[in-house]
């Protein structure tokens, strides 16, 4: 029998897997199954086995051991490893997230396989797996494949249609008995950022963008009324960034984030080419500008030519009465 | 202290790559090539760390063909005291793993206490040369640092990582290999006399079989390149504010199903 298609898991570290999974797990569904999770964590829960199942996990393999908390690399890879040396699984998939963007590579360089970071399609060709990924931050597209298994992969977030949870179903939990390595790094602490209420950039469907056109750090405000009216994330570009106006880790473009939401909305950003190599990909892209030459009309599937603080507050009122109905 | 730092050239963002004729690699004519900005990060963070201690060795490597000389040249007009030049036909279609191995065989020659290196570099945006480099020789790593202090005796070094929702903050023994994020410092620009002092400095260059390493073959390999496809033709929603205003959300809800 074919190797299973293993999904490592990303949870928000209070023993849920995060939504993203779906997504992972209805790709692995879709290139045939077996579908297994692989799941590392100081405190699953009985609910978070519950979901993976319902998204279609058939086997979840539980490292749970408090040496895994908080993430660390050098310690994760060890089990991993040795579990996929007597499992071994055909692929090995993960999201694009700060720590599997960071383990996936340590894992891939531990068992001597190639790694695909940042997928955004994933397709069987006889018996290859042919990735596709953008380089040039979203500028061209490159097609890759495996020397051997097991095929290892990050996927871009919003781009894999995700699994529909079905109720009831049920996965093998396997508590594999592994050598949790000590770790060399030792953890300090978490510094928490100021929490905007707001979802994450990369993970979130809707993204408001904010450009030049804001004209100071002070207008952001008005996006993040918005945002939390209708549940997006708020970015900025990177004269915006460069200008001190928005923290780095809020940068949208080629030397920042790269994002693929369901909606991208940009507010005075005029589309830097380095800019809409980080947006692209998004479904439906809107872009408000004064000035009607802006390059990001090119690649708008919306635009509305005028001054963003004339926009802004309407679209922030018009939602809002729509919620109330 | 002696630090290396890990440089890429790339081609600069504001270049329209194009297909190149094999359709596996882009099209150089024409291009601007500059260091990959976070190099320029890891490249300001270790003349940092020697200017701090007053004392040390900051050395440039680079894997890539002969114009990457260009890149590390810039590096040694920023302030590093030597490079180091891998170039061999053998590595031009290098993977990642087939990079972090020829890089941890420089490595090992040269013994330094740190690595650093770019979260990325933005050609193939891949970011996973660090991290493996660091498995390859058994460091511990951590990667989109936004901040570091080592300490005193060189023993150790205490980062800060950009994660979701914070920044987490680890201490390493040395050897390790860090990361840098873009935010952890504003790179200098070289100086006049830099840029003259440059090009008295020594550039190493280094052949696969100097490295002593057992394979080139790449596990990825890129089978083509293709153009993105086009977007379909959009409209922009004309009127007054208020009106284009309620047409967009409309159309948002009922055409798109966006929101």
């Amino acid at each position: 029998m074919a190797g299973a298609l293993w999904c490592v898991v990303e949870d928000d570290r209070k023993g849920m897997p995060k939504k993203v999974m779906a997504e992972v797990i209805g790709e692995a569904a879709r290139l045939g199954g077996p579908v297994e999770a692989v799941w590392l964590t100081d405190k699953a829960t009985d609910e978070g086995l519950q979901q993976l199942a319902a998204w279609g996990a058939g086997k979840v393999w539980l490292l749970e051991n408090a040496g895994l908390a908080p993430y660390r690399g050098e310690v994760w890879v060890s089990p991993v490893a040795e579990l996929a040396a007597t499992a071994s699984p055909r692929a090995i998939l993960a999201p694009v997230t700060s720590r599997q963007r960071e383990f996936m590579a340590r894992l891939a360089a531990r068992l001597g396989v190639g790694l695909s970071a940042d997928s955004v399609g994933l397709a069987l060709n006889g018996d290859a797996l042919v990735a596709t990924r953008p380089v040039y931050a979203g500028k061209l597209l490159s097609k890759v494949t495996w020397a051997r298994q097991p095929w290892m992969a990050t996927l871009r977030p919003n781009v894999f249609k995700p699994a529909d949870a079905q109720a009831g179903k049920s996965a093998q939990v396997e508590r594999p008995s592994l050598t949790i390595p000590a770790a060399q790094m030792t953890f300090v602490e978490r510094r928490e950022e100021a929490s905007t209420g707001l979802p994450e950039l990369t993970e979130a469907e809707i993204v408001l963008s904010g450009g030049r056109g804001m004209k100071g750090p002070e207008n952001y405000v008005i996006l993040e009324e918005l945002g939390g009216v209708i549940g997006a994330a708020v970015g900025a570009s990177r004269a915006a960034v460069d200008a001190g106006w928005r923290p780095h880790r809020f940068q949208i473009g080629q030397t920042g984030r790269t994002i693929s939401p369901k909606l991208y909305m940009g507010f005075g950003v005029s589309g830097a080419i380095q800019h809409l190599a980080g947006m692209r990909t998004s479904k439906v892209i809107v872009a408000v500008n004064k000035d009607p030459e802006a390059p990001i009309f090119k690649i708008a599937d919306y635009g509305i030519v005028a001054d963003l603080f004339e926009v802004v507050p309407e679209l922030t009122k018009e939602f809002k009465r729509l919620l109330e109905k | 202290m002696k630090i290396l730092v890990m440089v890429k050239q790339v081609p600069d963002t504001a270049t329209q790559v194009k297909i190149g004729s094999d359709g596996k690699q882009i099209d150089t004519t024409g291009i601007t090539w500059i260091v990959s900005p976070y190099d320029e990060f890891a490249v300001e963070e270790a003349l940092r760390i020697k200017e701090k201690r007053g004392q040390g060795e900051v050395v440039a490597v680079s894997l890539g063909p002969d114009r990457a000389k260009e890149a590390l040249r810039s590096t040694l007009a920023m302030g590093c005291d030597r490079a180091i030049h891998v170039n061999d036909p053998a590595l031009a279609a290098a993977d990642t793993l087939t990079a972090a191995r020829a890089l941890a065989a420089v490595v090992k020659q040269e013994a330094p206490q740190l690595v650093l290196c770019g979260r990325q570099a933005i050609d193939d945006d891949m970011g996973a040369v660090g991290v493996q480099l660091a498995e390859v020789l058994g460091w511990p790593c951590a990667s989109w640092i936004m901040e570091e202090v080592v300490d005193a005796d060189a023993k150790s070094v205490r980062v800060g990582r950009q994660v979701e929702g914070g920044l987490e903050v680890f201490e390493l023994p040395l050897p390790a290999v860090l990361s840098a994020q873009k935010g952890m410092n504003e790179p200098r620009y070289p100086t006049l006399k830099g840029i003259m002092g440059a090009k008295k400095k020594e550039i190493k260059d280094v052949k696969a079989a100097d490295l002593g390493l057992a394979s080139t073959t790449s596990e990825l390999s890129v089978t083509a390149l293709e153009a993105l496809p086009p977007r379909p033709p959009g409209r922009v929603i004309p009127g007054e504010t208020k009106d284009a205003v309620k047409e967009l959300v409309r159309a948002l809800r009922e055409d798109a199903k966006a929101i």
